[in-house]
């Protein structure tokens, strides 16, 4: 047996196991994208329309897709930089060497990440209620007029993108954690005697070593908050006036609500395309940086 | 089966086949076991009843599942889809056209034809006709369900008022009156703008149907809707009636018990609700009215839940019994003082126990004037469609005319592979 053969044999199970439970489904939902699978199909297999790109087209020219992008735009672009910020801070926050506690406050910062969205998302519903809700009350007390977190249209993805980023940034500040504890003590030894200042030393030191890390941390984030969907599920339902209502909300509200397979898989594939951009974005401009640095 | 296998593999077969039921069986129970899902809390309710039927009939063994009621309609789906429905299910009425149009559910006409327990007359005639699709009774009404008026009696007698509203024009009046007296600090009503329920039920009152042509195109745009549209955005204009989803009240019942608001459109669960969680002492402050309609006390919406078998289902005889066991008077009575769910049937108002309460009243008199929603596979989405339009509306990004287009614009087209199936079916059958 020659060593290209040896090494499909090796490589047969995981092709065979990724084949049948990745790639079999995927072109599945494409194919299914390009029909009018609905409750009329389930019933009767010849109420089965292929469709070409009709549903795409049809996508393309409904507001609420539109206004689902825009609000998943509005909540990666805010919401990646803010969870990315409090993920580094915070580890930074760790690796001092004037902490103290560490272990105590790195378990406590990681604790949102383990919880569960739902119960979760419950008490936060509470926490922002416009009447009775904690938050209200104490931004009454520091002289600021309540706001309605929950009604407002305006408000409520603003409050989603905060208890998201609550929920998330402990799980990129361990990893970020890691990587700043890998950065060789000598190098800011060195930046110090030379006399640089802590904001240089975070600056060519901190940044550049971490920035392979950071890339991949943000690469990671920016294709999770694409797929922002739980979080308005259990805490305002897509409203108010559909201002939470996400691309994947769609996708879930076409296919598991209404039976519009074909509508949903085209949701997914347009997501897939819009995702793929963005990380192909990240990845071209992380690479320029990497060899700048 | 075109061909006979020889008789011994045959005789093989069944042995063999014997051994194995024997042996799954025997742990559990001899006879049938019939499945029998149940949606939200009825199933508890539903434990309570079955030893008495399974006494009376000690070869059928029934289990129950209970499925959630906000995963109910995806599961009843995904069981359709994956072939493992029940033999009988609790069901929404509002969804039994659409299993009917999967061709899920077994007729039950020539079953209700002969039976001595169950007769069509003695049901709310709107509740049995939520069954009936395209002249085909596919399910028996196993409770009802309304919406109509909660009160605050003291309240809107603080305001100068004895007696609920009749109709829109008092009760327009009768909120303005509330909000001016309490110097805004009450509200009217508390109208949920994510529910679609009270907007429906508003709608309904009209006598138009809400789609036209046999379902196959919206009918937003007729004027007896948008009159309905106009009020129930005018509430909200005329700043009688906060805009809040029900994400922002939170505890409705609180706020109700606290007055900040007098009227609350919802249904018969509240009854139990307002019960348990208000003090003893408001218990007498509150009550129900009939919900008022343009020009007297109107017509509300037939909801409730009815009891379907399922076309797949061996057991369909004895599915057909327990149906039967359920729907008798009696054990719709103890039903309703297990849960508070009405019964169907107006042989069981008759008890002293629905009969004697007061609260109940209202409901009586609502159930003979309901009317069902558009029996379309469709309906639960174009609803959910017109109450999203209706909030835009109410939060004054569309005028009555533009939201009624936008409603009829998107109803067409939810509604086109109705048409395309429709008029296939009759290039079919010529």
């Amino acid at each position: 047996m020659n060593r290209n053969a040896a090494a499909w044999l090796f490589l047969a199970p995981a092709l065979l196991v990724l084949g049948v439970f990745f790639l079999l489904p995927v072109l599945a939902g494409l194919g299914l994208s390009l029909t009018d699978y609905d409750l009329y199909a389930l019933a009767d297999f010849r109420n089965l329309r292929f469709v070409g790109l009709a549903n795409y087209w049809d996508l393309l020219h409904r507001p609420l897709f539109w206004a689902a992008l825009g609000h998943t735009l509005y909540f990666v672009i805010v919401g990646v930089p803010l969870s990315m910020l409090a993920s580094l801070g915070t580890a930074l926050l760790l690796n001092a060497s004037a902490a103290r506690f560490k272990p105590f406050f790195r378990t406590a910062l990681f604790a949102p990440v383990v919880t569960t969205v739902v119960a979760v998302a419950v008490i936060w519903r509470y926490l922002f209620n416009t009447q009775f809700g904690v938050v209200n009350f104490v931004l009454t007390h520091l002289g600021i007029p309540p706001i309605d977190w929950l009604g407002d249209p305006h408000w409520a993805m603003p409050m989603i993108m905060l208890f998201a980023v609550w929920k998330n940034f402990g799980y990129n500040m361990i990893i970020l954690l890691a990587g700043l504890q890998a950065i060789p003590t000598d190098l800011y030894e060195a930046a110090r005697i030379d006399g640089a200042s802590a904001w240089r030393q975070f600056r060519h030191i901190t940044l550049p070593a971490l920035t392979p890390i950071l890339l991949m941390v943000g690469i990671l984030t920016v294709s999770g908050y694409f797929q922002l969907f739980a979080e308005p599920y259990v805490i305002t339902e897509g409203g108010p006036l559909q201002s939470t209502v996400s691309v994947l909300y769609l996708m879930y509200d076409q296919g598991f609500k209404w039976w519009n397979m074909g509508t949903a898989s085209a949701v997914a594939f347009l997501l897939f395309l819009v995702m793929f951009a963005a990380t192909a974005l990240m990845w071209r401009f992380g690479e320029g940086r990497e060899n700048l640095a | 089966m075109t061909h006979r296998p020889p008789a011994r593999i045959a005789a093989l077969f069944t042995g063999f086949a014997a051994v194995l039921l024997a042996g799954c069986t025997a742990s559990t129970h001899s006879g049938t076991t019939l499945e029998f899902w149940t949606i939200g809390r009825e199933g508890e309710a539903v434990a309570q009843l079955l030893p008495a039927f399974e006494r009376a009939h000690p070869d059928i063994h029934v289990r129950v599942q209970q499925v959630p009621l906000t995963a109910a309609h995806e599961k009843l789906l995904t069981a359709y889809a994956g072939d493992s429905l029940p033999d009988l299910t609790q069901i929404g009425n509002t969804w039994i056209a659409e299993f009917a149009a999967l061709h899920a559910l077994v007729p039950l006409q020539p079953r209700v034809a002969q039976s001595k327990l169950i007769r069509a007359d003695d049901y709310f005639a709107s509740a049995w006709a939520t069954n009936v699709i395209d002249g085909t009774l596919y399910g028996i009404p196993w409770y009802v369900d309304t919406r109509l008026l909660f009160y605050r009696a003291d309240l809107l007698r603080e305001a100068g008022f004895d007696a609920p509203p009749r109709d829109w024009a008092e009760w327009q009046a009768q909120m303005h009156a509330i909000r001016r007296t309490s110097h805004d600090t009450r509200w009217g009503a508390l109208l949920p703008t994510n529910e679609y329920d009270q907007l429906l039920a508003l709608a309904l009152q009209q006598h138009v149907p809400l789609l036209r042509d046999g379902g196959r195109y919206g009918n937003f745009e007729s004027a007896a809707f948008q009159r309905a549209l106009a009020f129930y955005a005018d509430l909200f204009k005329r700043g009688d009636v906060p805009a809040w989803t029900n994400v922002q009240v939170g505890n409705p019942w609180q706020a109700f018990g606290r007055g900040q608001f007098v009227f609350y459109l919802s249904g018969p669960w509240n009854i139990g609700e307002f019960r348990k969680r208000l003090p003893a002492s408001q218990q007498g402050e509150w009550s129900t009215a009939q919900l008022p309609g343009p020009d007297g006390p109107g017509d509300s919406v037939a909801y409730g839940s009815s009891l379907v078998i399922l076309r797949h289902s061996k057991h369909q005889d004895a599915a057909w019994k327990l149906i039967e066991y359920l729907s008798r008077p009696d054990v719709q009575v103890r039903f309703y003082e297990l849960l508070g769910d009405l019964p169907a049937r107006r042989s069981a108002w008759e008890s002293p126990v629905l009969k004697g309460d007061p609260k109940l009243r209202a409901f009586r008199a609502q159930l003979e004037h309901m009317r069902p929603a558009p029996q379309v596979p469709e309906w639960e989405q174009i609803v959910n469609m017109m109450q999203q339009v209706a909030a835009r509306a109410v939060a004054g990004e569309l005028t009555i005319d533009e939201a009624a287009a936008q409603m009829d614009a998107q109803a067409d087209a939810i509604l086109a592979k109705r048409r395309w199936v429709l008029a296939r079916q009759h290039e079919a059958i010529p």
